[in-house]
């Protein structure tokens, strides 16, 4: 975690027009408690230890900052990877999940509750569940059970009971509804471990400073071994927590561009994508906050569509819409077929297999003709992907 | 009893605004009822049909509504259980629109006010104002926005008043002293009380602590208290009105009959009518 925060910082409820807390009543003194728990915490010497020796015994941080050689030289030009999957579980998702759970114990919650599309998240938080001894219950789509299915045993193995979710189109979006359903009912006894930098207040601000350790890492690395800054940073972008999380270190850089890369699905001049931020449009209303959303005029949330589980969502943190309006960062999709062909291409030009969702963050990569030093965050491994890679390429 | 137009729902005739305001329409009702309590049934929109619900909303002031509660099908219903959350989807699919429940609004608020249950986005995404212009020409009375807590809730609150329409806001049994005092000093119509901690749906017994929220309820406000989540029966229908509930709002077990039963709008009246009695004076 940052050692920058103080008590002066608020935990931010808006992002420009973007952010607030659109949820039930039943869960408003919930939201409120988690933010004083963190206020909290990160200013308590002995929280922070704690968080920090985990991420650094358990999760085995800092990760590697690994120039990618070959990569480097197809484009004539730098490429750095942070390697998030090498974290422990195989992704980012654990600095979250580990620095979450340990609220949840100060907080005096012994249930956990949490959402996932791919499964990563959802891996890591049964992870930290087991190490910390909570009970844990993971939603999960019945269609991401079947296309993430070694993550669905990875959890059941580590403890956690997954509870597959049939209604809508059985992916992220109706896996949160339901984790939001159960923290409505069992708000009492429960923390919900909510995954990216979306949902209620305070959850986008608390999830990116957990995650802002990515960047942070690679900031003052890239610093120490180049001298000089990255031009671009580049991550893909679902609800978008590992593009914040490594976002985050770099906002004050005004030389760095920042990129975020969405699903493109089947195409963005297709309805069969999820890439909110670079079709544009008004903004909406999902699970709590209000942001870049994919909805029909009367404001129907519409179904997203990614070959990606973890980018299968038709919202995105309210602090991403905030950036894109400011001109801060900027957000690009990438189609199924050509993350495919750069999940592909990574894996033997590098010997890194990458997540599909890392593979949409890749491709853009591979599609830039320039640029200086390009960090790219390699959010997390494909293991999970294998199956739904090999059923749909060619031999 | 007016009866449903037998034009289309949906062709965008929605008449002129009201000139009554919103709010006094439901206290009268909460003043004339001659029951234990206003019997407030909810009906969701467009389920299993937009004709079918608008035959539904009038066999339920047949049989004793004092208010109807209008649910508006929503992708996305996150205070909702499974019942409510289904009926929506199919509602959807069936091809639901935003001016066909306002049309259904129309059908019922001839006779007994309506109050909207329509989640934030479907209000904000239009516009404020012109939603709520949109509501107030289909003569219903006042909105419930169960994902629109407090603190967000300013914008729609003053557009609400411009227009006669009573935002009703929520409170639940977490809701702090605190925050329950700023609620109901703005409550408009009445004060909706979560009986449980949790979403739509029935239950065995009414939840523990709902006479306690009740009462702190009641002692927040001016307006009348009205109960809901989790009543289904007549006997539970009958505790909440001794506990003190101005009104009493029943909804998954209406929409399950509805799901459920060959003829919906009698089947769902037969319901609502057995309610009626577990609220009655003389019983």
């Amino acid at each position: 975690m940052s050692g920058a925060e103080t008590e002066a910082d608020p935990v931010e409820h808006r992002f420009g027009s973007y952010g607030g807390q659109y949820v039930p009543e039943t869960l408003m003194p919930a939201l409120a408690e988690l933010e004083q728990a963190w206020l909290e915490a990160r200013q308590d010497p002995g929280f922070r230890a704690e968080l920090e020796t985990l991420l650094r015994d358990f999760a085995g941080r800092p990760t590697a900052l690994y120039r990618a050689r070959r990569l480097s030289e197809r484009l004539g030009r730098t490429v750095y990877l942070k390697r998030e999957d090498l974290n422990h579980t195989g992704s980012h998702k654990l600095n979250n999940a580990l620095g979450q759970a340990l609220l949840a114990k100060r907080m005096g919650k012994q249930r956990i509750i949490a959402e996932t599309g791919a499964g990563q998240h959802g891996v890591a938080t049964a992870t930290v569940c087991a190490l910390l001894g909570l009970e844990c219950v993971i939603y999960m789509g019945v269609e991401d059970t079947r296309r993430q299915r070694p993550n669905v045993q990875r959890m059941e193995l580590l403890g956690a009971s997954v509870r597959p979710v049939d209604a809508g189109a059985r992916t992220l979006k109706e896996a949160t509804s339901a984790a939001i359903r159960d923290w409505v009912t069992n708000v009492e006894g429960t923390h919900y471990v909510i995954g990216s930098v979306v949902g209620p207040a305070p959850y986008p601000a608390l999830v990116r400073d957990l995650q802002r350790v990515i960047g942070d890492e690679a900031r003052a690395e890239l610093l120490d071994r180049e001298g000089r800054l990255p031009s671009r940073v580049i991550a893909c972008v679902g609800g978008g927590s590992n593009a914040l999380g490594i976002f985050a270190a770099f906002l004050g850089d005004e030389e760095v561009e920042l990129v975020g890369v969405e699903a493109g699905g089947d195409g963005i001049d297709t309805p069969r994508h999820g890439a909110p931020l670079t079709v544009g449009g008004r903004a909406g209303i999902l699970h709590g906050a209000r942001s870049a959303v994919m909805q029909d005029e009367e404001g129907q949330i519409v179904e997203a569509h990614s070959i990606s589980a973890g980018l299968d969502y038709p919202g995105t943190g309210p602090q991403h819409a905030a950036l894109r309006d400011s001109g801060r960062a900027r957000y690009v999709a990438v189609t199924d077929s050509d993350a495919l062909a750069a999940f592909r291409e990574i894996t033997r030009l590098e010997g890194i297999i990458p997540a599909l969702e890392t593979a949409h963050a890749l491709a853009w990569v591979l599609a830039q003709p320039d640029g200086g030093i390009d960090l790219v965050c390699l959010s997390g491994r494909g293991d999970k992907d294998l199956a739904e890679v090999l059923g749909k390429e060619q031999p | 009893m007016s009866v449903a137009r037998a034009g289309r729902f949906g062709d965008g005739s929605e008449g002129s605004v009201s000139p009554s305001g919103g709010a006094a329409r439901i206290a009268d009702a909460f003043a004339n009822h001659g029951k234990l309590a206003a019997l407030m049934p909810y009906v969701m929109a467009g389920f299993p049909t937009l004709e079918e619900s608008a035959r539904i909303g009038q066999a339920c002031v047949r049989a004793g509504a004092d208010v109807i509660e209008l649910g508006v099908p929503y992708s996305d219903p996150l205070a909702d259980g499974p019942v409510i959350h289904e009926a929506g989807t199919r509602a959807l699919a069936a091809g639901s629109s935003i001016g066909g429940v306002l049309e259904v609004a129309r059908a019922i608020s001839a006779d007994v006010p309506v109050v909207l249950m329509c989640y934030a986005n479907m209000v904000f995404a239009p516009g404020v104002e012109s939603f709520l212009d949109r509501l107030a020409r289909s003569g219903a009375s006042g909105l419930i926005v169960p994902d629109l807590p407090y603190g967000e809730a300013p914008e729609v609150l003053g557009a609400c008043e411009q227009r006669g329409l009573a935002l009703v806001p929520l409170v639940a049994p977490t809701t702090t002293d605190q925050r329950l005092a700023a609620i109901g000093a703005q409550a408009r119509g009445f004060l909706y009380t979560v009986s449980v901690v949790g979403t739509t749906g029935e239950r065995r017994a009414l939840g523990e602590r709902f006479a306690e929220v009740v009462r702190r309820a009641k002692s927040s406000t001016d307006v009348p208290v009205a109960l809901g989540f989790g009543i289904g029966t007549p006997e539970q229908a009958a505790e909440a009105a001794a506990a003190g509930a101005d009104g009493v709002i029943v909804g998954t077990r209406l929409v399950r009959e509805a799901a459920e039963a060959e003829r919906p709008a009698e089947a769902v009246g037969a319901v609502v009518e057995a309610l009626a009695a577990g609220l009655s004076p003389a019983r």
